[in-house]
């Protein structure tokens, strides 16, 4: 699972969706990899404003990423339909911290480990990369 | 023939889930992701014309295969069968998959830009159940005129097709997949000629009805922005109802 997908999850049950401490899930034993997703600055500049930052410093930070305390704030950026360069182009600074971006939020796996939930502490497990939030049949 | 769904129906909704529809999955799932590989045109157009950046949610992404289609948007995808999740997060580098539950979801609420749920409502085995699946799919949606879902389902109008099946048939029907012995699980020690057997494994479906989805969508809190049939199939575009405040 992706860091970035971290970001549009919390508990499955029901009745911790109104709780603020079922969001973010907290990654516990995570083992991490990279995987080589080719860099999208299009995608990544104009997804940027839906992220919940602070919830994505924490889990940052428990996968042992620093992420700066504010949003970063990049120019939205489009392909024109002729296929030419995507525009603008970003400084060198800008292009560097997307890069960042790219590889915590779209490369960064968790291979196997659990996301714990603060609220009623129910453990969803991650196994070969994919996250399982069956609930069993007394929590539906 | 089709089995007659009626004679199991004494079992609850959920077990009866279990048993006709994840359960088939999780055994036909090499053989079904073998067969499912081609878009099918309005999916593929409701997918492209989505902004870059725009964020979503395919329910029921058996093996990904819309995953791909448009890599300027991002789609966390999930399904019920952990198998065929197994299979799409393979398919796919830029979007994610996780295994859930549609009444369940573990995504958040509001939150998306849109949602895909391309032939699973009909899965679902009695009304309520149908009209809950959407109501939780419209949960996930950003409020009517920001976001908006596309959801297919089986029609029972498919006189063409060679099910045959038309207005008047049964709605509620079990269908066979012949798992093809390529793809048929031999357990450890069986003979090799029960392998070769194979027997069909029946799956449960609701054939839609025309306006039935529609119906259901309003049922479930939403608006439908445009609906059609293609390809024995009702599909419907639709948005969370506006709040009346």
């Amino acid at each position: 699972m992706k860091l970035l997908t971290a970001n549009f999850l919390s508990c499955a049950v029901k009745s911790c969706k109104s709780s603020p401490a079922a969001f973010p899930l907290h990654f516990r034993d995570a083992e991490l990899a990279s995987t080589s997703v080719p860099y999208n600055p299009v995608l990544l500049t104009n997804l940027l404003p839906r992220l919940d930052w602070p919830a994505l410093v924490t889990s940052s930070k428990e996968l042992g990423f620093t992420l700066p305390d504010s949003k970063p704030t990049f120019p939205a950026l489009t392909r024109p339909s002729d296929g030419g360069e995507v525009t603008p182009a970003l400084g060198e600074e800008q292009e560097t911290a997307l890069r960042t971006l790219h590889r915590v939020l779209m490369e960064t796996e968790v291979v196997e480990g659990k996301m714990v939930c603060g609220s009623c502490g129910f453990e969803y497990g991650i196994h070969q990369s994919v996250a399982n939030f069956l609930l069993p049949s007394h929590l539906v | 023939m089709d089995a007659d769904p009626r004679a199991e129906r004494s079992l609850a909704p959920e077990p009866y889930e279990e048993h006709y529809v994840h359960h088939v999955y999780d055994k036909i799932a090499s053989h079904f992701s073998a067969t499912r590989y081609k878009p099918w045109p309005i999916v593929h157009k409701f997918l492209s014309d989505l902004s870059p950046g725009a964020v979503g949610v395919d329910i029921g992404c058996g093996n990904g295969k819309y995953l791909n289609v448009n890599t300027d948007i991002f789609i966390v995808g999930s399904d019920r069968c952990k198998h065929l999740v197994e299979i799409a997060k393979g398919h796919s580098v830029t979007q994610d998959t996780i295994t859930s539950d549609i009444l369940c979801p573990p995504q958040r609420s509001h939150r998306f830009d849109f949602a895909l749920s391309i032939a699973v409502i009909h899965h679902l085995s009695s009304a309520a159940r149908r009209i809950e699946a959407i109501s939780s799919i419209l949960g996930l949606l950003k409020p009517a005129g920001e976001a908006k879902a596309l959801l297919y389902v089986w029609a029972l109008e498919q006189k063409t097709s060679r099910r045959g099946w038309d207005e008047g048939s049964a709605q509620d029907v079990l269908v066979p997949w012949v798992l093809s012995k390529q793809f048929a699980e031999s357990k450890k020690g069986e003979p090799h000629g029960a392998a070769d057997a194979v027997e069909p494994i029946f799956r449960y479906y609701h054939l839609y009805k025309n306006g039935e989805l529609e119906e259901n969508v309003r049922s479930a809190g939403g608006r439908v922005l445009d609906s059609g049939y293609e390809k024995d199939n009702w599909w419907a575009v639709v948005e969370r109802e506006p709040r009346s405040e």
